[in-house]
């Protein structure tokens, strides 16, 4: 079922191929022009207090392959809030006789995110090579593990908003400090950061789960702010939780909330 | 005819300023931005032994400059406009007894100062006097080198807002061309930003890209005024750099012009 709406959003994407081809170059080089930035600021300072260009970059990559994908697959719920509270439009997925979330997820797969993906990609396997990272069966399992994790992360913001649009649809911009902020924080290891903003991005919005404690993993480096390696394997766990928390709280108190607009 | 574009600007200035919601959210949004921004300064200058073409305090007074006046920035065109080109609308704008291009260049003053008054004051407070009341020094925006910095960088920042408007003029015009929202604007702004220093402040950039950045019009938008007021650009030395900003607006100007002048020969209206 999933994968008929799916296909479905995909042709009618196709259909505009000019306009397609240009918002996936956009994407691919606004993204490229953050990469120069911290490429910049490594040429100027050598390096960041334990870290290297090169495993700043496998963070980077990490981080934008998770959050392009999940991006990509939950524009149903990033729009949410203006295409089906406002509309009332709402009313006709309650009415149909398959799962909301399901129905939410095949609102659109955007393919625009490709641009941010594939970049992602290409700083991911460039930071392999820099690095030489073996890539036996385990690491690589764990690797795909992290960033299905990160997907799942990026998707619970995003219901997340959703939920929050059962209340009001204005002013959702600031779920963008925890989306696009989450991106943008853990692009550079958590580590440099101060005690209270860590903190939150590890117990509160799990951002760090993701991201920094598995990539310690993989590189096999010791945590400057002194985890225990135990913690650092299981972190990514907290992705798949946060995204069946969000799920649960968007059916369980935000549909239950929700009064239709319209008629 | 004056009286005529002023009440065109402040007409436009105080719809937009209606959008208060929106301005409470961005201010949220950026004052986070700031905040990560800064640490990742932070760190980088911590373990740094290098004296650095910029200081740790004048980048931080850059960074909330930057947030606060991020809405004088050229990376969005005027929704109307942008409607009125695409639905064919734009006929109307051509038989009203008034340049077009001085007509759309009033609006897109207002467009561009008036999201940022509502953003840059609250900013401005915080960073200015709520942060250091904390007792975060280190993390809150200075007050200008010297009083004459402080002269010197208001004339830089109307020059600044002036290449921003004659900046986004030219995307309208392109709207004209391509009668597409998307495409080209939406991979402009992109260079825009990071070219004017909003991202990273453009002294930080290596040392051999120091002669194109400085060359290149968008660093009139942020890079000189930022600096001007920090002090990193002495204020009676910034003559050069106000040119630069003067050449280059004009330089757009004429650009936006002659594209506006050549789309009237050829321009479809779109609609029936």
């Amino acid at each position: 079922m999933y994968w008929r709406l799916i296909l479905v959003s995909i042709l009618g994407q196709m259909q505009y191929k000019v306009s397609f081809i240009l918002n996936v170059t956009g994407q691919f080089v606004s993204t490229i022009i953050e990469m120069a930035a911290i490429w910049a600021l490594f040429t100027r300072f050598g390096s960041l207090e334990h870290w290297k260009f090169e495993e700043v970059c496998l963070f980077y990559g990490i981080v934008n392959i998770s959050f392009a994908i999940a991006d990509g697959l939950s524009s149903g719920f990033d729009r949410f809030g203006t295409e089906y509270i406002r509309t009332g439009n709402f009313d006709r997925i309650l009415v149909r006789p398959r799962g909301i979330v399901l129905q939410l997820l095949g609102h659109e797969l955007a393919l625009r995110r490709l641009g941010r993906l594939t970049q992602g990609l290409i700083v991911l396997v460039w930071a392999i090579v820099m690095l030489d990272l073996v890539l036996d069966p385990i690491t690589f399992i764990y690797l795909m593990i992290t960033i299905a994790s990160g997907t799942c992360l990026f998707m619970a913001l995003f219901v997340l908003q959703a939920t929050l649009s059962f209340w009001s649809v204005e002013s959702l911009e600031v779920m963008n400090t925890l989306t696009y902020g989450g991106v943008q924080t853990t692009q550079y290891p958590i580590s440099i950061y101060e005690e209270w903003f860590r903190k939150f991005f590890t117990f509160v919005v799990p951002v760090a789960c993701v991201a920094y404690f598995p990539i310690l993993v993989l590189l096999g480096k010791q945590d400057p702010l002194g985890s225990s390696i135990v913690f650092q394997v299981l972190s990514p766990i907290a992705g798949f939780l946060f995204l069946a928390f969000a799920i649960a709280l968007f059916r369980f108190v935000g549909v239950k909330h929700y009064t239709s607009t319209g008629s | 005819m004056r009286i005529a574009y002023i009440s065109i600007i402040s007409a436009r200035y105080r719809t937009l300023l209606q959008y208060r919601a929106a301005a409470i959210a961005g201010f949220v949004t950026q004052l986070f931005w700031g905040c990560i921004n800064i640490m990742v300064m932070m760190a980088f200058f911590a373990l740094s032994s290098e004296e650095q073409p910029i200081s740790l305090a004048q980048v931080v007074s850059y960074i909330w400059l930057g947030q606060a006046l991020l809405g004088m920035l050229p990376w969005t065109v005027d929704k109307e406009i942008e409607a009125m080109i695409l639905n064919g609308d734009v006929s109307y704008e051509l038989v009203r007894p008034i340049d077009l291009y001085d007509f759309w260049f009033c609006r897109t003053i207002a467009l561009r100062t008036a999201s940022t008054t509502l953003r840059s004051i609250p900013m401005l407070i915080f960073a200015m006097v709520v942060l250091p009341l904390a007792g975060l020094d280190n993390w809150a925006l200075d007050l200008p080198a010297s009083m004459t910095s402080f002269l010197v960088f208001t004339i830089s920042l109307f020059f600044a807002l002036m290449l921003a408007v004659s900046f986004t003029m030219i995307m309208h015009v392109v709207l004209v061309y391509t009668l597409s929202g998307e495409g080209i604007n939406r991979i402009l702004p992109a260079f825009t930003i990071i070219l004017s220093g909003n991202i990273i402040p453009l002294p930080l950039f290596p040392d051999w890209l120091q002669p194109f950045l400085n060359l290149q019009p968008f660093r009139g938008l942020v890079d000189v005024p930022f600096r001007i007021y920090t002090g990193n650009i002495e204020a009676l030395a910034a003559g050069p750099d106000i040119l630069h900003q003067i050449v280059w607006t004009i330089a757009f100007i004429l650009i936006g012009r002659f594209m506006l002048m050549r789309s009237m020969g050829r321009m479809v209206i779109q609609g029936g």
